[in-house]
């Protein structure tokens, strides 16, 4: 069993929804991601998203792009962030997704990658640009490697993207809470139940909620009908705001993500 | 050079060029294009569509253009025959207005009443604002923070024209990051927002549809030679940054495959010196703005800044087609640099009284360097996809 459904069982038994946490890898550099994972997972955090930085991160609010950027300022390369999940893996069994934008896959090779990201230790993969239709070649590769592939449905999808994403799926689905790019926000559309209900009617996989989440209340409020709380820019925020003072972005990132974990428990 | 006789059938369903192309986005933008893509289909299919585009095309743009035989540049070069396509005589003063038209009946049709463009040069920028003043539409117009100060005329243009001007400051402050937030705003506001892409580019169906939009520029061109020379032309030749003044004059003569189509990137300071917008000469297949075409990227995948003398050229990518074009070897690419293209505009305005724009002055400028190897049998017909007013003060400080 992958170590993400493995995940997921273990938290069925303790009634908690997943806490997914995102960090894009190299901001500012990659030795604070990775000691911020070390935090997130001392914290409570169940599973950890990486993301690598891209130039033209489209589906992105400021904050990320930010991130991105600095990222980029570091030379943050896909190779880095698999050298970066190997470290993680020799001492740790967390779930690990990798999160980005197609062109560095692409340009890494798809095959390539998805030995490479297995052998790093790497247990998923989302490409934010890449729907079912485009993702073919990616997803044979991730398969043959037993990479879980997750896709995102939003607020606006149709009950046919819902059957397609349905189909190609593993791991979990994530859906995209609010119309829009990522970031924080204030308050949140709760009407998401209807939308979690009905990709439940055509998918036995577990459904994940994110874009937007950036309290513990809104955390409770996702984790009493999905199956995981994924959160991003609230944590990215942090990092941005912390500049030099490596201890406090450290300590403000396990005081949030605690307060967060204990709002999964339902 | 193609073969004969073949049927020409792309984009397939899933708006793929064989490899390029195709609709790489998020999530929260797929049922969007899905709905633009049937709201295209009908239309299409519907007459009244086209005869309301035809309509404004002639009442209001000014279509036909003319295509005008530039006897001093032919005498001037010694070779070939040339003619040159008016594009800077449509209103607004460049090709742009054809596929704004296009997309802003479309959006009336569909009902939706905001309109977004991104713009590098401002010329897609003025276009849109033009027809979102004309149909009484909302409009906001991306524009990277470096192109609003290197085109301030075009920006007052677009606020006289009642549209709300946004300077993007993220990334590299130009094109492709005012394509990046035009499609942040698409993504959020996709409800009563109509994105009207200005190239050849992005995800399907609008390589398509634009190149649709587009293609009343060859077909012009097609009717008018053949009654001037009583023969199709022997060279085909458009500048491509996206490529759609290009597309529009080549797609119609894409069967033709006895008229050679030339296709002039910007080499910037030259090609060598890592400073150009020569995607296809130059670089390589990747992923961008939803689609899948040539890219100037570094080894990791990360776009790299484009560079050229002109704003509208300066995109590290190409329309997912031409790569096609590329590739099948139906289009030839080549570059000119920075200088050439400026003494291209010079030669242009003193030899034919015509100031085109510093785009264009590419498509001049290889002209240039092949007119006088033809015979004067043999005919050119270059692409003036626009006028050059906006470029006067770049230039003059330049020359």
């Amino acid at each position: 069993m992958g170590r993400i459904k493995e995940k997921f069982r273990e938290l069925r038994e303790k009634n908690k929804a997943a806490l997914i946490c995102y960090v894009t890898a190299g901001d500012p550099d990659i030795d604070l991601t990775e000691q911020i994972i070390d935090h997130m997972e001392a914290s409570g955090v169940d599973m950890v998203e990486i993301g690598i930085p891209f130039s033209d991160p489209m589906a992105d609010g400021p904050v990320i792009q930010a991130a991105s950027e600095r990222a980029l300022a570091s030379s943050t390369s896909l190779s880095d962030v698999l050298s970066l999940v190997r470290r993680i893996r020799s001492r740790s069994d967390i779930p690990v997704i990798l999160f980005g934008y197609y062109n560095p896959f692409f340009s890494y090779g798809a095959e390539r990658f998805a030995r490479d990201a297995r052998e790093a230790g790497a247990d998923g993969v989302l490409v934010v640009d890449l729907p079912p239709e485009e993702a073919g070649e990616l997803s044979v590769h991730a398969e043959r490697e037993g990479l879980d592939r997750i896709f995102l449905l939003a607020p606006t999808s149709t009950e046919e993207r819902i059957e397609m994403v349905s189909q190609n799926a593993s791991g979990f689905i994530y859906v995209v809470s609010v119309t829009g790019v990522t970031g924080a926000r204030p308050d949140m559309d709760y009407n998401l139940e209807d939308l979690v209900e009905r990709i439940k009617r055509r998918s036995e996989l577990p459904v994940g909620v994110g874009f937007g989440v950036s309290s513990a209340r809104q955390a409770a409020a996702i984790a009493s009908f999905s199956d995981a709380v994924i959160v991003g820019s609230a944590l990215v925020r942090i990092i941005e705001s912390g500049g030099e003072e490596r201890q406090e972005v450290l300590g403000r990132i396990s005081s949030f993500t605690e307060e967060l974990s204990a709002a999964c428990y339902r | 050079m193609g073969k004969t006789n073949r049927k020409y059938s792309y984009p397939d369903a899933g708006g793929h060029f064989g490899d390029f192309g195709g609709r790489y986005v998020s999530e929260t933008l797929m049922p969007a294009l899905i709905e633009l893509q049937k709201a295209y289909d009908e239309a299409a299919a519907d007459e009244t569509f086209h005869e309301e585009i035809d309509y404004y095309l002639k009442q209001y743009a000014g279509r036909p253009t003319p295509l005008y035989y530039a006897r001093a540049m032919t005498e001037s070069l010694g070779g070939a025959k040339i003619y040159l396509k008016r594009e800077d005589l449509a209103h607004t003063g460049a090709h742009k207005i054809n596929n704004t038209i296009g997309q802003g009946v479309l959006c009336g049709r569909m009902g939706k009443d905001r309109i977004i463009a991104e713009t590098g040069a401002g010329q897609h920028g003025v276009a849109t604002a033009t027809v979102a003043a004309l149909l009484n539409k909302e409009c906001v117009i991306y524009m990277g923070e470096e192109d609003t100060k290197r085109q301030e005329l075009n920006v007052f243009r677009m606020k006289l024209l009642g549209a709300e001007v946004r300077p993007v400051v993220s990334g590299t402050k130009t094109l492709k990051d005012a394509m990046n937030e035009a499609m942040r705003d698409w993504v959020t506001n996709v409800r009563n927002t109509f994105y009207i892409i200005g190239s050849v580019a992005g995800p399907h169906p609008y390589p398509m549809m634009v190149r649709d939009f587009q293609s009343v520029i060859g077909c012009e061109a097609m009717e008018q030679i053949l009654v001037a020379e009583g023969k199709l032309p022997d060279t085909l030749v458009a500048c491509v940054g996206g490529g759609s003044n290009a597309m529009g004059l080549f797609f119609p003569f894409i069967q033709e495959s006895g008229v050679r189509k030339i296709g002039v990137e910007a080499a910037g300071h030259g090609v060598e010196s890592g400073l150009h917008s020569a995607t296809i000469t130059a670089g390589s297949v990747g992923v961008l703005h939803g689609s899948k075409t040539y890219l100037l990227q570094d080894e990791d995948g990360q776009v790299q800044g484009a560079h050229s003398v002109a704003a509208g050229l300066d995109y590290p990518g190409v329309g997912p087609e031409h790569s096609y074009f590329q590739d099948a070897g139906e289009v030839d690419y080549v570059s000119v640099t920075d200088e050439e293209a400026l003494s291209a505009f010079s030669f242009l305005s003193e030899v034919e009284g015509i100031i085109p724009a510093l785009e264009t002055a590419h498509a001049i400028a290889h002209v240039r360097k092949i007119a006088p190897t033809m015979s004067p049998e043999q005919i050119i017909v270059i692409c003036l996809s626009g006028r050059g007013d906006k470029d006067i003060h770049t230039a003059s400080s330049l020359i």
